[in-house]
């Protein structure tokens, strides 16, 4: 069990000669607490599984240094760092029963077999394993095999850390939430720190308390799944997040008004001193946009269609040139192609450059 | 049940059959047929039923003691190649490089011997154990060693199963190799997570992902060493005596060399019979492998 920080940390396939803009990870420092359930959320080759690879020690960094409880790790061997990971396929040993499996770690570091034992039996009560103990873990299914990965991983009980690698990807959808509920279980029971890598957001934002989005290997934003909704700090993370994702045009912004496609809308904030020759934008989901009938005073949108998700109904209108998605309020009815959009100022927010910019008060 | 009949499609399986007969059926029958007679030339024979495949199980006579001598021969000589081969093959596979220009060049050259024609391969290695011109049986003889496989028993065993082990151990490795090159690094990840050592690695993964490929091997070998006759004919010519006479050598002197056709004929049966019986057990075992490694659907019942 241990607090992770991330000194200057940035990693190349190709050296540390390479330019930076190349690097698989750009330098990033952050502190993980022990006991905390992190995710690592970003699309393909945006770095988070380098990251999560140097952190177990499979793959040593070009630069920077990691920290385990104070003590730089980074020159260990993946076996003296204590980590246990579980990777996107289920890894078994074939010939091998699941109590072996399970025992395996703890034979390889030559602790007593009454121990081995005891400390399977109990690992195996917590997975729900323990009625296949003696069962070949080749004939089990994907899940239970994923159990066993992790497992292996928690039958040493000097784990600093538990890594998921996107661990769900080959299990069945139905099984998915269930086994996403035993992680998180065993999550409070062990107080143990857990770090899951996956680039599907709703994994990432029903297991984790903090969230890490990435994108082309930089960390752009980390915070709980509300503070990513509510205030992305970067537009990545505004369209990544949510379904439909945040609404993000250009626009020109001076003190507390924003000019869309000619039409001016209020801020809550004052944006004065916005870096001169920026790329400007209003970011706002759609969430916080309602459709309403064409009016004078309303940003005036062309509507395309209607998405019916159910409890809720999204518009997916045409300001301009931008595509545009908004609320359908319970009760509206949609008449003819034109309509007029109702922004909620306090969730509208400016980005220059792509980066979020906090106004004055 | 409301099935349509209809026998014609049987017309389908003619060309097939037609094939089959002219090619397999009808020569094989030929030799079942010279099996239960016996000739003294002239074209002439002799009904002998079973007579020939008695005396070929009775090792008091003398045809029935060569052929049991040269099966069991040839039996330790298959034993000894795989004892050597198999795991000299998986060493090889595991030392070589997993990726880069070397893969290239390992795999050139260790598909040069798989190349060379059977009677090439016994007559480069007559020539190279020759005690009087020959590399290796002028450097043998000069350190010393009484090295001369045509008058030494041992010397010519020697020679036979070096020369097959030179020619065949690529075969097990590359097949080694396919297997190995096949695991997922995901694998070697968690074992060096494990804290598994490079033999608990071996044991935990890299045989038991190869054991598929390894069966494969061991029936090839096994056959082909069973069947061998170019390469130690050439080198041996089956001796000294009747040393490294296997089963093929001693067919083909008892066919063409005393021109017993009755003899030789059921000797090709039983032969062939062993043959199919060893294959077929082989092929039991693979395919039960394979069923043991299917996945069971959980007790659960949710798939």
């Amino acid at each position: 069990m241990a607090r992770i920080d991330l000194v200057d940390l940035a990693h190349s396939y190709s050296g540390n000669a390479a330019a930076p803009e190349s690097f698989a990870l750009k330098p990033v420092t952050m502190t993980w607490r022990q006991g905390g359930a992190y995710a690592l959320l970003g699309p393909s080759g945006c770095g988070k599984t380098t990251l999560l690879n140097l952190i177990s020690g499979i793959v040593t960094p070009s630069r920077g240094k990691i920290l385990f409880d104070g003590v730089d790790i980074t020159p260990l061997s993946t076996q003296k760092r204590n980590i246990a990971q579980v990777f996107q396929f289920p890894v078994i040993y074939d010939t091998m029963t699941v109590g072996q499996n399970l025992a395996f770690p703890l034979k390889n570091r030559g602790v007593p077999k009454g121990e081995i034992d005891a400390r399977v039996a109990q690992i195996a009560r917590l997975l729900d394993l323990a009625p296949d103990l003696n069962r070949k873990a080749t004939r089990l299914t994907a899940d239970a095999k994923q159990k066993i990965s992790l497992g292996r991983g928690l039958v040493r009980s000097d784990v600093a850390a538990v890594l998921f690698d996107e661990p769900l990807t080959v299990i069945d959808p139905e099984l998915k939430w269930q086994l996403r509920s035993k992680l998180k279980a065993l999550h409070r029971d062990l107080d143990l720190t857990m770090i899951y890598v996956t680039h599907d957001q709703t994994e990432a934002l029903t297991f984790a308390d903090t969230v890490v989005v990435m994108h082309d290997g930089r960390v752009v934003q980390s915070g709980t799944p509300a503070e990513l909704f509510e205030k992305p700090a970067h537009t990545f993370v505004g369209y990544f997040i949510g379904s439909p994702g945040m609404n993000i045009v250009p626009a020109q912004v001076r003190g507390r008004e924003a000019r869309i496609d000619g039409h001016t809308i209020a801020l809550t904030r004052s944006y004065d001193a916005l870096p001169p020759g920026a790329r400007i934008e209003v970011g706002v989901r759609p969430e916080f946009v309602d459709v309403a009938l064409p009016a004078p005073d309303l940003l005036s949108a062309n509507i395309e269609r209607i998405d019916d998700l159910g409890r809720i109904r999204f518009a997916r209108v045409r300001v301009g040139d931008a595509k545009f998605s908004a609320r359908v309020p319970p009760g509206f009815s949609v008449q003819g192609e034109s309509a007029g959009l109702k922004f909620d100022p306090s969730h509208v927010h400016v980005y220059a450059d792509s980066l979020l910019v906090e106004g004055a008060a | 049940m409301d099935k349509t009949i209809n026998q014609k499609a049987w017309f389908l399986v003619l060309p097939v059959f037609l094939v089959v007969a002219f090619s397999a059926v009808l020569p094989l029958m030929t030799v079942v047929n010279y099996s239960m007679q016996d000739t003294f030339g002239n074209n002439q024979f002799f009904w002998n039923g079973v007579g020939w495949f008695k005396e070929l199980l009775d090792p008091t006579t003398d045809l029935g003691g060569r052929f049991l001598a040269s099966l069991w021969r040839n039996l330790f000589f298959s034993a000894v190649i795989l004892a050597i081969e198999v795991p000299l093959g998986i060493v090889v596979a595991l030392s070589m490089p997993r990726q880069g220009f070397s893969v290239a060049v390992c795999l050139v050259i260790l598909a040069l011997p798989l190349l060379i024609p059977w009677n090439v391969v016994g007559t480069i290695w007559q020539i190279f154990g020759r005690p009087d011109i020959g590399l290796m049986g002028y450097v043998l003889n000069s350190l010393g060693l009484n090295y001369n496989y045509v008058s030494n028993d041992l010397d010519a065993w020697a020679t036979v199963i070096v020369m097959d082990v030179w020619h065949w151990t690529s075969l097990v490795a590359l097949l080694c190799y396919a297997g190995l090159k096949s695991i997922p690094d995901a694998y070697y990840q968690a074992a060096q997570i494990d804290g598994a050592s490079r033999w608990a690695v071996f044991k935990a993964i890299q045989l038991p992902k190869m054991n598929r490929v390894l069966l494969i091997a061991v029936l090839l070998r096994f056959m082909d060493s069973f069947m061998i006759y170019t390469e130690p004919f050439v080198v041996t010519g089956g001796g000294p005596g009747n040393s490294t006479t296997f089963v093929s050598i001693e067919l083909v002197k008892i066919a063409l060399g005393q021109f017993d056709l009755g003899k030789a004929a059921a000797l090709s049966l039983v032969y062939n019979l062993i043959i199919i019986i060893v294959c077929w057990i082989f092929y039991t075992v693979m395919t039960n492998a394979g069923v043991q490694r299917r996945v069971v659907v959980d007790k659960k019942g949710v798939k």
